[in-house]
């Protein structure tokens, strides 16, 4: 069902509020990858807030839908939101990067509640993610898993090996989506990496692909219904990628688009600039 | 299975699915796995492309539905595992120890160990064991590489009887266990699977009060032969200890050995780095106890090419070159036997 007007209007609240929540947690953290974590901030508002099947307050729930950041820098994006989803006190986020913290810029699935896999290490996460779709099926279990890859993480050879089988396995309750910034560390993909044409790659590995905007709720909603309903007809064959077209930095003026904010501090002048750019875009 | 009759299969010169089917340590595994996979669904196998050859298919032919073939794709092969293990299976990994330890290390390590994850891997063509395929299939570094990873639980098995053991003991072992296996073709030291095997526990496989040999995989059974020889001949009463864990490594039965035979010989088909010689040098030297020692295995390089048996003996990994490295150890001069002199 396409969302509504009021749940667009309340997911992009939550967005907007989640956004502040990173710029807040990088200030205190000294420092976080927060291009990548506002780029995919919509993606990951939708999953939480609308369709992820799961109990914060019992992380463990064996029934639940999995999640793997495969990106896994974005961490202090998904530390922001797994906090306003109640998993934990969100005053443990001023701890972030400090001394013996639970939680650095990679989260530790160990140590945080409600992360999935530990990742961090780029190209790791597809292939776990896989495995868990293969369990969920061979145990008859219907709990969907979701990875978000990393455009740039693209680069990586094992995700390859990942997409050539899951879709040998038609894993179709694998749900993969793709956070499509154009940057990495070095500069745009284009340039240091060439990714393109990336849709054509990944429908070369047997995937059915589908192009949003990724800012856009309305087509976040329509893409991930539609491999949802996929996952549930036993004639799909093909697993889904939603290649989602983003922005890095995306709701702060002064980060958008630009390659330095891959990483980045703020001081309080600074993170207030931010802030007021965020609400600014209300 | 016409290839079986072909001189390369019966001599093993070209490796190739039928002479895999000789693999003795790795059918014991596949059919003990099968044995364990009946009792226990939770138990699923994964390879790349090694089915036949790891012999993780005879669990794959029992239960096609719970063996994944990732195809020729070590990374994936062990991310998957992990995620599988996250969703409540117990997934045993096969392939040849050399793309385990280094092909998909950082799976290894981050996916598996980091997460602490039950994951099991068998990994096959370990050593030297696979010689004559040339050095890129030859695994010399392995142990160093997997004692090094946190969480991890490290084992060789003296041979096919120990191999089964190892295989029902680790389901009850949490956490992630390496298990390095040769090719199969590794002479049996074993009669049974009835000695007591524990995992962590060293198994004195000969009382000795003058020396002791610390062995693991392949040269438990050379040792054996050596401490035999010793004893008959010089006169010399050798321990020889099965130290078939690597990590976490049995300390007590080092520390006891170098107090009551105050010689200590560790034999292993490893290079002298990082393996089951530097595992027991760490214990000697942060211990006080006083001992002689010494390591045989490969040195730092990479190994020659050759049938096993051919290069075991140019390592002195064998019967003779531990029987000699021993005799220097105690000073001893082996005189010449003059019945062989009656022979020439």
């Amino acid at each position: 069902m396409p969302l509504t007007d009021d749940e667009v209007r309340d997911l992009q609240a939550k967005a907007r509020e989640l956004r502040c929540l990173m710029i807040d947690v990088t200030t205190w953290a000294g420092g976080a990858h927060i291009g990548g974590a506002l780029s995919s901030a919509d993606l990951l508002t939708a999953l939480y807030y609308k369709y992820l099947n799961v109990r914060p307050d019992e992380p463990d729930w064996p029934q639940r839908d999995r999640f793997v950041l495969s990106k896994g820098h974005a961490g202090v994006g998904l530390a922001s939101v797994l906090a306003d989803r109640g998993y934990f006190p969100g005053e443990l986020l001023h701890e972030f990067n400090h001394f013996k913290s639970p939680f650095g810029m990679h989260l530790d699935g160990g140590k945080v509640p409600g992360v999935d896999a530990s990742t961090g290490s780029l190209g790791h996460g597809l292939s776990q993610a896989l495995g868990m779709a293969w369990g969920a099926r061979y145990q008859k279990e219907s709990w969907l898993t979701y990875c978000l890859l990393g455009d740039g993480e693209c680069n990586e050879g094992s995700v390859w090996e990942a997409a050539m089988a899951a879709s040998h396995h038609r894993a179709t309750n694998l749900i993969t989506l793709v956070d499509r910034n154009r940057l990495m560390i070095d500069g745009p993909t284009e340039e240091v990496m060439s990714l393109e044409p990336l849709a054509d790659k990944w429908r070369a590995f047997g995937f059915q692909v589908v192009e949003i905007d990724g800012h856009d709720f309305v087509q976040i909603a329509a893409a991930v219904e539609g491999a949802r309903s996929r996952a549930r007809r036993p004639d799909a064959v093909a697993p889904t990628v939603i290649i989602a077209h983003t922005v890095k930095g995306k709701g702060v003026d002064f980060m958008e688009g630009n390659v330095k904010w891959h990483y980045g501090s703020l001081d309080s002048e600074l993170a207030a600039r931010a802030r007021a750019s965020i609400v600014r875009v209300a | 299975m016409a290839g079986r009759s072909t001189a390369a299969a019966v001599t093993g010169t070209t490796w190739n699915v039928y002479d895999a089917n000789t693999l003795t340590q790795a059918e014991i595994y596949g059919r003990v796995l099968t044995e364990l996979g009946e009792k226990d669904a939770r138990i699923v196998a994964l390879t790349a492309d090694l089915a036949k050859s790891t012999k993780i298919g005879v669990f794959g032919e029992r239960f096609p539905e719970r063996l994944v073939n990732v195809g020729i794709a070590e990374q994936n092969l062990f991310g998957m595992a992990a995620g599988m293990a996250k969703s409540g299976l117990l997934p045993f990994v096969s392939t040849m120890s050399v793309f385990a330890s280094m092909r998909a290390l950082e799976q290894v390590r981050t996916d598996i160990c980091y997460q602490g994850l039950d994951v099991k891997i068998i990994a096959t063509h370990g050593g030297i064991s696979f010689g004559q395929a040339g050095t890129t299939h030859h695994c010399t570094e392995d142990i160093a590489i997997m004692r090094a990873l946190a969480g991890m639980t490290v084992i060789v098995p003296a041979d096919g009887y120990e191999t089964a053991n190892v295989v029902r003991a680790c389901v009850e072992r949490p956490g992630p266990v390496y298990i390095r296996l040769g090719r199969g073709f590794e002479p049996l030291h074993y009669a049974d699977e009835d000695y007591g095997f524990r995992i962590g526990t060293a198994v004195e496989i000969a009382s000795g009060a003058d020396f002791t040999i610390v062995c693991c995989g392949v040269a438990v059974y050379h040792a054996a032969q050596a401490a035999a020889i010793l004893a008959e001949t010089d006169g010399v009463s050798v321990r020889v200890l099965n130290m078939h864990t690597l990590k976490p490594l049995d300390d007590a039965a080092v520390l006891a050995a170098a107090r009551e035979t105050g010689h200590i010989l560790t034999v292993e088909e490893h290079t002298v780095v990082g393996g089951l010689g530097s595992a027991v040098a760490d214990v000697l030297a942060q211990s006080g106890v006083v001992c002689t020692f010494a390591k045989i295995g490969l040195p730092d390089c990479y190994s020659e090419v050759g049938y096993p048996e051919d290069l075991y003996c140019h390592y002195g990994i064998d019967i003779d070159g531990i029987v000699d490295r021993i005799r220097v150890m105690l000073g001893i001069v082996a005189e010449l036997d003059e019945d062989w002199e009656d022979e020439v």
